[in-house]
Formats: structure tokens, C-alpha cells, sequence
């Protein structure tokens, strides 16, 4: 489990943290000329903390507020038949019709994909957004499906068994940061 | 949002209350949360058991039940399949074990069975790969409608410890209410059950129950008052002299309510006798949850499904 991992470095600390989705936030308002027709979805659990920061940060810079909405992606997740007991769903909540929004999707690592294919299937379910984009805080590589981020953190080579641990105050109880974890050596 | 339940989910089949722990039965309700929502949205269907094969064999006639198992197996992308009773290779004499044997042959996934004899699903469970989920086996027991029964006074009240729930009516001959009882008392409600003292079983209290033995006794102070049916398809066998009387004793009117709780519920499993246990204007008026238990009834079964879905023969 958890146990037999040790961190090996820190990618972003809270203040580096604070800067890359401070870009991000004024990166989703310039592409998409204003936030008029925006909606950000964070994907539970990590994807909902960086999409309220991403909010927060686009409110303070156009002055107005951002739908948020979050994801709960797994009952659409392609390994439920692989795992040994079912995981806890948490539940979707949206903030309203997506029909001709923009809807950003927020997670906090991209990895395989498989999260946000699941995440994109789940979110046709709703309605037919104009337009759906992807933000991720960092990008890790190892795809294995056909899928890339509109705007990212921090892209941050990485071996395969290796983790990323993105704490947020909200989900984890301790200071914002971004860290990488490896299997300690038995 | 509730707090994840620290317990996995850990069992094959789903046969009784009796056998949880209060952590599955929480984790059970907390699912069914999620779940609710599923049905509120315009595409109401998830792909979670995609591939999957469940088959619902119904050797007792039931409407309510088994539609509420088939919508919840659809709604979850389930292939599902119906047998009854009528129709099925039992009226041809076949035993209920050659049958489920047939019916492993064809590798399904989960098996839901309702069946007149208790223990007719844990011999299932004992002699098929499949997971087995009881939808009522005789006067034993109904875990799915206890689940939802508890699901739905959770949502009124926010829990279920310290509640008082009165439960009314032909007591000896119901499956609903051992689950309930089960379920009640391991939450930590205060259970009291009423009836003639003809559909008493003798040695209830044994369960953790009180017994009342008038209606206004078990309805005052009551939260939750459920009211089962009375079986009049038995009728000729009832342990009552009329359903007259029955109803002028325990059955359940406006003016009857007076002495429970300000903001009591009232509850009904289904398919209710109007002016036999409960009359029109209790069913029908403000306090009457029994609707919504209908709904809530295919929100739990989707949680039950899919916890047992994801527990295999090799990992249990």
C-alpha cells in the first residue's frame, strides 16, 4: 500500500502552486475571450479543489463569478471489473444545463487518460456542451489513449511506477504542494 | 457530503439484514445516495455493469419488486433477464435447483430471487457462482425493502439512531418487518411492533422489540409508523374475524395519528388496502411517505447491485 513509498522531490511548493494556476486561470479566460459561457468542472476528488482555485482566480481577474460543477466519474471508470471491492461513489453535481457552455474540465495529474475518457462520457450523459477543454495542474505523460490537455501546469517527466502527490487544504488537511512519491527499494 | 465509509463492501450475495454490520448498512445507504442522483438526470443510465448478466427469478407473483430490480439493472446498463414463476420450467416441475443450475450454465452475474420459502436464495447462494440477492423469501426475510425502508426515514429524520418506529399489522406472516426489526435495532431505533395478538408471533421481544397491543399505544410518540399489508389473498385463513373489525382496530386514520410525533412519517411497503390497514386520507395526505419510497426503492436496489458486482468468487 501507501506505506512503501518514500517522496523524492517537490515539483511545486504553495507559492509555485499558487502561480501556475493563477496562469492557467488567465490562460482559460484569454483562449476563450472572457468566461461568458464557461463552466468549470473539477473531477473528484483533486480536479474539484483545483477547479474552485481556478474559479476563484478568474472571478478576481473578470470580475465576475464562474459555474463549477464536479464529477464524480466512477461509475463510468473501465477497470471496476479489475478492482477488489467497489469504490465509494461520491456523487455529480452541475450547476445546470451544459447545452452551449464551455465546460473545462479540471484534474489534477493526467496520466493514462482513462480518467478523463471516463470523465468525458460522463459528461454527454448531461447534454451536448459547445465546446469541452481539458486542465490539468500537471501532466505526467504515459497516455495510453488519444487525449492532451488545453492548459497545463507544469508538464513533468516521470517513470512509470513513480507517483504524484498533489495535496490540496481542502482534500488533505495540509499546505498546497505538489510532490513526487517512489517505491522505496525492499 | 457524508464522509466515505471506511468499510468495504465485502460479500457475494445479499440474503439478510441479520448477517450486516451497521457499517454495511450505512455503506449500503451512502451508495444509494450517489445513486438517487442517477435518476434525476435527463440521460437516466451509467455504463457501470455494462456486460454484466443479472436474471430475476420471481417464483412468487410481485409487480413493485421485481419492476424496481429491472429498472435499477437498466438504469445500470445490465443485461437482465425475467423469469416468473408462470412461465418458467417450475410449473413444468422442475426443481428450484435444476433450474438455478440451468441458469448457471448461461454464466450470469447476479441472480435476484423471490421465493414462498425462506432459504430458498441462501441454497442458491451455497450451490451457484453467481451472487445472490434475496427479494424476499417467505416469512424470513426482504433486505432490499428494509434498505430502502431505512434509506427513506434517514432522508426525512437524518438518522435512524434514537428514533421511535411503530410498525403495524400482521406481524407473524412478514418478511418486511424481521428485516426491518433487523435493520432498526442495529441502527439504534426503538422498534414497536402491533397487531392482533392472532398475528403475534410468540416470543417477538426476543428480537429487541417492544410489543403494543392497541394501535394508540404503539402510535404515540411515534417518527415512523409502518403499516404492512394485510394479506387478504389468504382470506378464509386470516387470523381475523372480519377486515371490518381489522380496520376499526388497526387500521391507521387521520384522527388515529394523534398522538405521534409533529412531524411523523408514514410508511406502507406495498401494495396497500385502502380502508383495510391504512385509509385514503393517511395514505394519501401529508405525512404519507409511501411514494417515495417507490423511488428510493430503485436507487437502493442500484447500490445493492453494484456493491455485490464488484465482489467475485476469488476475492470474497
Amino acid at each position: 500500500m501507501a506505506t512503501d513509498l518514500t517522496p523524492k522531490s517537490t515539483i511545486l511548493d504553495a507559492e509555485q502552486m499558487a502561480r501556475a494556476i493563477r496562469r492557467m486561470a488567465g490562460e482559460i479566460s484569454e483562449r476563450n475571450r472572457g468566461v461568458s459561457d464557461l463552466m468549470l468542472v473539477g473531477i473528484r476528488t483533486r480536479g474539484v479543489p483545483l477547479a474552485e482555485a481556478i474559479a476563484a482566480e478568474i472571478e478576481r481577474m473578470e470580475g465576475h463569478a464562474v459555474p463549477l460543477g464536479a464529477l464524480d466519474i466512477t461509475l463510468y471508470r473501465d477497470d471496476l471489473s479489475m478492482v477488489a471491492a467497489q469504490p465509494v461513489v461520491k456523487g455529480t453535481h452541475l450547476p445546470g444545463p451544459l447545452d452551449g457552455r464551455v465546460v473545462v474540465l479540471c484534474d489534477d495529474v493526467l496520466f493514462t487518460g482513462r480518467t478523463v475518457r471516463a470523465a468525458l462520457d460522463h459528461l454527454v450523459d448531461y447534454g451536448r456542451p459547445r465546446s469541452v477543454q481539458l486542465a490539468v495542474l500537471i501532466d505526467r505523460g504515459h497516455r495510453e489513449l488519444p487525449i492532451q490537455a488545453d492548459f497545463v501546469g507544469k508538464t513533468v517527466p516521470t517513470a512509470r511506477d513513480e507517483l504524484i502527490e498533489v495535496c490540496f487544504p481542502q482534500t488533505d488537511g495540509t499546505e498546497q504542494q505538489v510532490r513526487i512519491l517512489e517505491r522505496a527499494a525492499r | 457530503m457524508t464522509a466515505a465509509s471506511p468499510v468495504r463492501w465485502t460479500r457475494e450475495d445479499l440474503l439478510g439484514i441479520a448477517e450486516l454490520s451497521p457499517g454495511e448498512i450505512e455503506l449500503v445507504l451512502d451508495t444509494a445516495e450517489s445513486f438517487r442522483e442517477v435518476g434525476e438526470r435527463p440521460i437516466k443510465k451509467v455504463p457501470t455493469l455494462r456486460g454484466k448478466t443479472v436474471v430475476n427469478l420471481f417464483f412468487e407473483s410481485s409487480t413493485r419488486t421485481r419492476s424496481s430490480f429491472e429498472i435499477a439493472e437498466k438504469r445500470l446498463s445490465a443485461d437482465n433477464l425475467n423469469f416468473s414463476a408462470s412461465s418458467s420450467a417450475l410449473a413444468k416441475g422442475e426443481s428450484l435447483v435444476d433450474t438455478a443450475l440451468n441458469l448457471q450454465a448461461m454464466a450470469p452475474d447476479l441472480i435476484v430471487i423471490r421465493h414462498a420459502h425462506a432459504g430458498a436464495p441462501h441454497l442458491l447462494a451455497r450451490k451457484l457462482k453467481a451472487g445472490v440477492i434475496n427479494a424476499g423469501d417467505g416469512a424470513h426475510e426482504h433486505p432490499t425493502q428494509a434498505l430502502l425502508d431505512a434509506y427513506t426515514i434517514r432522508r426525512h429524520k437524518g438518522r435512524l439512531a434514537g428514533l421511535k418506529v411503530a410498525i403495524v399489522g400482521d406481524i407473524e406472516h412478514s418478511r418486511v418487518v424481521r428485516s426491518n426489526i433487523h435493520l432498526l435495532t442495529k441502527m439504534g431505533a426503538r422498534v414497536t411492533v402491533a397487531g392482533p395478538r392472532t398475528m403475534m408471533p410468540v416470543g417477538i421481544e426476543r428480537l429487541g422489540v417492544e410489543v403494543a397491543h392497541t394501535l394508540a399505544e404503539a402510535v404515540r410518540g411515534a417518527d415512523v409508523i409502518m403499516m404492512l399489508r394485510i394479506q387478504l389473498e389468504r382470506q378464509g385463513r386470516m387470523a381475523i374475524p372480519s377486515i371490518k373489525e381489522y380496520f376499526e382496530l388497526f387500521g391507521l386514520t387521520s384522527a388515529r395519528l394523534a398522538g405521534a410525533a409533529d412531524d411523523v412519517i408514514i410508511m406502507h411497503p406495498g401494495p396497500m388496502n385502502r380502508g383495510v390497514e391504512i385509509a385514503s386520507e393517511v395514505a394519501d395526505g401529508p405525512y404519507s411517505v409511501i411514494l417515495e419510497q417507490v423511488t428510493h426503492g430503485v436507487s437502493v436496489r442500484m447500490a445493492v447491485l453494484y456493491l455485490l458486482s464488484g465482489v467475485h468468487e476469488e476475492t470474497a
